[in-house]
């Protein structure tokens, strides 16, 4: 697909063409650029939101990487140490949550844990809750969207209607009670254990969400359906299944990505929080919810076991917000002000 | 108009029926996958007896279909019930939403109590964060680029990305432990002990606020920006309005309409969105209520609870829908 250049882009091209004009250079200059393309070249230019991007990289990095890195460390984040913690006041010896040249972040109260190998290990707890959450409401919403906005009539109706009900639940609420109401059964469909949790608490943060994309969706199918070449497309006798992956979807994309990425820190904060209020994460699963609720206890003493999940927490939800604003900017240029 | 705000009850009455109806069949469905009986997460034990249990499977209607158990439900929340742990018998007088017998309270006596705490701290939040947010978004609105508006906008992106359980704990550290401004105030009533109730709740006000504000903040800015660039606008500058009226009397008016729609939601909603801040500040509300209920496996305290989060949200949604009707002459009342 090609489209025109806009003015400022045109003034960007002739200057990259500049003094030494004519030869290869200046054919790239007047080369059609995709949306994608010009999308990167606008984030490209956009500091903040490359720096987001950059640690949403190197956090992804640290999940996947997090058994091979606490083993360079020589550290393991379950392995209990209680000689590290004082045994009467059960805080780490030693000043900053007991850090060293072995524990750079310290360990745990009680049990003397190593605080960076668990920080590691609860970013792959937060990525793939946030991940898997988001990509559930993806599915849900974009299904339920594609339908209502493309059928119209009963179906949309009803789908919206569903959406609606779902949006005057009590979500948080709802989720806690159901999440409650998980941890006494023992197993579900034949899962059980760390694996029903997991599955219960993208389904609570997932289905909950959808309602929201599946809106956005609808509006965008809506209004892009009236549009020249879905009609072409049709009145050529193409199916509704080719029209709406074919023709409508890939105008999806751009809109489902920047709500993807500022979707995923929100499961985040939501599986942090759920864990802190201790309806989410049980040990030994590692959450930075969970290690922030058993950091109540020491705080006010050191409280290096508080600030280390804490910032993680920060760092990784600010760096996803940072990109996300980022790329709603650059693939809508209208939005920035 | 009356046709419409009927229509709306109507409507809202529906979205009750079907919420209460998940949420009770959720609850009544739980136990039957756990293996136990439901008696346990009524009254706490299971009697030792297997004629006792059945007899009080019988008195709360366990054995009953699903569709006769949720009009029991619904029965005893408008005329009440007598209920017994087979030791002790109490009457639940409507509006019953269930009988605690871990606690041996009623549920409805329960919420009471709570209730004022949740109250004052989503009220006190709610002006700070109302108040704040609308200024710093409707300045940074109005100078767009400048550097309060770059300023005020980073802030608002940090508070977001800042959950309470962090900062409360980093408020409670800095301004109870190491500056001993507030040295470990318990909450008390408002008309027992104002001064003691300020104290209580000025932290966890502050947190709270912090993140709301900080979205409300950026909201207020985005409408601020579409609406100063309306025709209406050019228009009553070259009507030669002075500019304090465009902003004020044409400007913020119009701004202000979609978030006083998302206000009265996230009103709705505070029974969850104070869950965390009651955990952390430990207030004794309606979320920390639930988070009780949940330790101990007491369902009536947890279904209850949710139920009368239902009704907030849908009473408050009805406000909105109807309020806006009034308000904004463009609604039609279709």
């Amino acid at each position: 697909m090609s489209i025109s250049l806009s003015p400022s882009e045109l003034e960007v091209a002739a200057d990259s063409v500049g003094p030494d004009a004519g030869g290869p250079g200046a054919e790239k200059a007047i080369e059609g650029r995709s949306l994608g393309q010009l999308a990167w070249r606008r984030l490209k230019h956009d500091k903040v939101a490359m720096a987001g991007g950059v640690v949403v990289l190197l956090i992804i990095l640290v999940a996947i990487f997090a058994p091979l890195l606490t083993d360079w460390l020589g550290q393991k984040p379950n392995t209990i140490d209680y000689n590290l913690t004082d045994p009467s006041t059960q805080l780490p010896m030693g000043s900053f949550g007991g850090a060293s040249g072995k524990h750079w972040l310290g360990v745990t109260p009680v049990l003397g844990q190593d605080v960076l190998a668990q920080l590691m290990y609860g970013a792959r707890t937060s990525l793939i809750i946030g991940f898997a959450a988001t990509l559930l409401s993806l599915v849900f919403g974009v299904s339920a969207g594609l339908a209502a906005g493309y059928f119209r009539g009963w179906a949309d109706s009803f789908l919206s209607r569903i959406m609606d009900l779902l949006l005057s639940f009590p979500v948080l609420l709802f989720s806690i009670a159901l999440l409650a109401v998980f941890s006494i059964i023992p197993s579900f469909l034949g899962v059980s254990g760390t694996p029903l949790r997991y599955a219960v608490i993208i389904f609570v943060l997932g289905f909950f969400g959808f309602p929201y994309i599946g809106r956005i969706v609808r509006g965008q199918v809506l209004s892009l359906r009236e549009k020249e070449f879905v009609e072409a497309a049709r009145s050529l006798g193409a199916s509704n299944f080719r029209i709406m992956s074919k023709e409508i979807a890939p105008n999806l994309i751009g809109p489902i990505l920047v709500y993807a990425t500022l979707t995923i820190p929100n499961y985040i904060l939501g599986e942090a929080g759920l864990s802190y209020i201790g309806v989410g994460f049980q040990p030994p699963t590692i959450s930075w919810g969970s290690m922030l609720n058993d950091a109540g206890n020491y705080f006010q003493i050191d409280p290096m076991y508080l600030i280390a999940p804490g910032m993680a927490l920060f760092i990784t939800v600010l760096a996803f917000n940072l990109f996300g604003d980022g790329l709603r900017d650059a693939l809508d240029p209208r939005s920035r002000r | 108009m009356i046709r419409y705000i009927i229509r709306r009850v109507m409507g809202a009455v529906l979205v009750l029926v079907a919420v209460s109806f998940v949420t009770f069949l959720l609850f009544q469905l739980a136990p039957a996958l756990a293996h136990r009986s439901p008696v346990y997460y009524y009254v706490g034990k299971i009697p030792p007896s297997p004629g006792g249990l059945k007899l009080l499977e019988h008195r709360f209607g366990f054995d009953l279909p699903w569709y006769d158990q949720y009009w029991h439900y619904l029965r005893s929340i408008f005329f009440g019930q007598t209920v017994s742990d087979g030791d002790t018998t109490t009457h639940c007088g409507a509006p019953c939403l269930g009988y605690s017998f871990r606690l041996n309270s009623s549920v409805d006596s329960l919420i009471l109590q709570a209730l004022p705490v949740s109250l004052s701290l989503a009220g006190g939040a709610a002006v700070l964060w109302l108040v704040g947010g609308v200024l710093v978004g409707t300045v940074s609105g109005l100078r767009p680029g400048s550097f309060f508006d770059r300023a005020g906008m980073t802030g608002a992106l940090t508070a977001v990305s800042l959950p309470i359980f962090f900062t409360g704990p980093l408020l409670l550290l800095i301004f109870e432990y190491k500056l001993k401004w507030l040295s470990n105030p318990s909450y008390s009533g408002i008309t027992q002990d104002p001064l003691q109730w300020f104290k209580s709740l000025i932290l966890p006000w502050f947190a709270l606020a912090f993140l709301f504000a900080a979205l409300y903040a950026r909201l207020t800015r985005a409408n601020m920006l579409d609406t100063m660039g309306e025709d209406f606008i050019r228009t009553a500058r070259a009507k030669g309005l002075p500019r304090r009226t465009v902003v004020i009397k044409h400007g913020l008016r119009a701004a202000l309409t979609p978030i006083v729609t998302i206000f009265g939601i996230d009103l709705g909603t505070l029974i969850g969105t104070t869950v965390i801040t009651e955990t952390v500040f430990n207030l004794h509300g309606l979320g920390l209520l639930l988070i009780t209920g949940i330790r101990q496996q007491d369902l009536p305290i947890i279904l209850g609870v949710t139920i009368l989060a239902a009704v907030a949200l849908v009473v408050a949604n009805l406000i909105v829908d109807i309020l806006y009707a009034v308000v904004d002459p463009r609604v039609s009342y279709g």
